[in-house]
């Protein structure tokens, strides 16, 4: 029997696999295909202080291996979460995490204050790296006294274990993550999509309505394995690993970079099962390889 | 409705025209294929593409039942749908099923029902025609393609209810589009259209003007096909909704055209 429990400072997961902030809905939208249950968690849908409607459509276009998005956030605000959705998905048996995000420091706190009290919420993700929002978002992830600023401000808020999403759209991921860490943040996840464009020839417009949005799939898997490896390099604190992972033999590279658990994202979309799909596999490589505890393989590179 | 991912194994892949292919699958396992409503789709996995990597969603076009035969009428648009095409019987394709709402049936009985199609927008149409037949109504179609040899189960559709037609050329039926076809001056209840944008929007004025309901089948570009994404969002009166979800099918009085 292998172990695969980790731990995300005071977070205990049952296994290191997560689901991506936007590419899982609210579990709910999965819940005909898996079984929840068996996940170690899964981090809902970026949720803001007020309703967002997000930005126009089209949102979305497919690239080589990949896609860019650009859905702006939408979300029906912290209070219908907490009154309507969080009801319907509390007695799920694996951790859920909120991604929060904020146009304003003040923006980040209220969500947090108003997240803080619910009994099954023991994580929130704080989104410094949204690259399809005009205020707050990536601005604040995008330099080290921002990220710190928003950090500081929510680690006040918010007691439970924190992680803060990282931007990749940035010369040096590593100061980001110092400058988090030294403010008191639990962990860190990262990658958050890359910041990408694509451009229709034939009628010569930008596919987005945005013309720019979020790089995710596959085609990020080298990018984000290596600013995991650099970031785990750098803190103390535990690294969640995320970018173009789309099945089993790539989470474990994520954890052999350095992360301590990963997060699922794109992959979702094509197979709804591939979470579950990773949990096996898991199991699976550490028997293969003889190894009885999954956190033995974290940052062997 | 639960939704279910399904291996399916093609039993037949007839290439109807130049760029359609009519594709009837079945599950491999022999289960029983799951209850499906007109104007649901599916999303298939493509494999092997170097262009794409998402599934491919494909509206239902005919269930048959007696055989557990799915019908899928794809049109060769880009890499991923021409994989689809030029695929054999007995190849297998993972499909997820059956998504979105549908169209509405309605309670009278004795409704006018018109059910417009498009090039490919005529696929919802032969399983709606069936369904609506099933219950007791007698639906018409108004079909429409540039020309007679573009047309699609014409013979499938003329078995279940009378049909109208427009050719651009002429060829067949009326001259001129779906939109100037007289039988858009008779009464009509309720009008089902699926097909280009431009199309179901000239649609939507006709039914207007004509003081008839419509229903339009929306093709919006999508990701999970499940509503997680939030990629495929259509400006409704309530604002951006999911079309995999709260669609494809919407009345036009929700929509913001």
């Amino acid at each position: 029997m292998v172990n695969l429990n980790v731990n995300i400072g005071k977070l205990a997961l049952k296994n290191p696999v997560l689901t991506a902030s936007g590419t899982f809905g609210y579990g709910e939208e999965f819940s005909d295909f898996i079984d929840l249950n068996r996940l170690g968690g899964f981090i809902v849908k970026g949720t803001t202080i007020n309703h967002r409607e997000g930005n126009p459509y089209p949102r979305m276009v497919e690239t080589p291996s990949g896609m860019l998005n650009a859905v702006g956030l939408q979300n029906k605000g912290v209070d219908y979460f907490i009154d309507q959705i969080y009801p319907r998905i509390k007695d799920v048996d694996s951790q859920i995490v909120v991604n929060v995000s904020g146009a304003s420091i003040d923006d980040y706190v209220a969500v947090c204050e108003k997240l803080a009290p619910l009994d099954k919420i023991n994580a929130i993700e704080v989104n410094i790296s949204c690259p399809n929002v005009k205020q707050g978002g990536m601005a604040f992830g995008t330099n080290a006294a921002g990220a710190a600023q928003v950090t500081k401000a929510v680690r006040e808020a918010f007691p439970k274990t924190l992680i803060v999403k990282l931007s990749p759209n940035v010369t040096d991921i590593t100061e980001i993550a110092r400058a988090v860490e030294a403010e008191g943040a639990d962990s860190v996840s990262l990658i958050n999509t890359l910041l990408g464009m694509a451009i229709d020839v034939e009628r010569r417009k930008p596919y987005l309505s945005t013309i720019t949005g979020g790089l995710s799939g596959a085609a990020v898997r080298p990018v984000a394995v290596r600013m995991v490896w650099q970031v785990a390099k750098a803190v103390n604190i535990p690294v969640i690993g995320l970018g173009g992972i789309m099945n089993g033999r790539d989470a474990i590279e994520f954890m052999l970079a350095g992360a301590t658990a990963i997060e699922v994202g794109t992959a979702n979309f094509i197979d709804p099962t591939v979470t579950v799909k990773i949990v096996d596999y898991m199991n699976e490589y550490c028997e293969r390889h003889g190894i009885k505890d999954i956190n033995e393989i974290i940052g062997q590179i | 409705m639960k939704k279910h991912i399904i291996d399916f194994v093609i039993n037949e892949n007839r290439h109807i025209h130049a760029i359609y292919s009519l594709l009837i699958l079945s599950p491999k396992s022999g289960e029983k294929l799951p209850k499906m409503k007109p104007g649901q789709f599916v999303q298939i996995a493509i494999d092997g593409s170097k262009t794409t990597f998402l599934r491919r969603p494909i509206s239902i076009n005919f269930v048959d039942y007696a055989n557990n035969q799915l019908w899928l009428l794809v049109r060769k648009a880009g890499d991923g749908t021409s994989r689809l095409i030029d695929m054999k019987a007995g190849d297998t394709l993972n499909i997820i099923l059956p998504l979105g709402n549908g169209f509405t049936i309605p309670n009278n009985k004795e409704a006018k029902l018109l059910l417009a199609g498009g090039g490919v927008g005529i696929a919802p149409m032969l399983y709606l025609g069936q369904v609506l037949k099933e219950n007791g109504f007698a639906p018409q179609f108004l079909i429409g393609a540039r020309s007679a040899s573009d047309l699609l189960e014409l013979e499938q559709l003329k078995s279940i209810g009378e049909v109208h037609i427009s050719t651009e050329d002429g060829s067949m039926g009326e001259k001129g589009l779906v939109t100037t076809n007289s039988v858009l001056k008779n009464d009509v209840d309720l009008i089902y259209c699926c097909g280009p944008a431009p199309m179901m929007k000239a649609v939507a004025k006709v039914a207007k003007e004509i003081n008839a309901d419509c229903e339009v089948s929306l093709e919006n570009m999508m990701a999970c096909g499940v509503g997680a994404c939030l990629c495929c969002v259509e400006n409704t009166v309530k604002g951006n909704v999911c079309v995999c979800t709260e669609g494809p099918v919407f009345n036009i009085n929700q929509l913001t055209w």
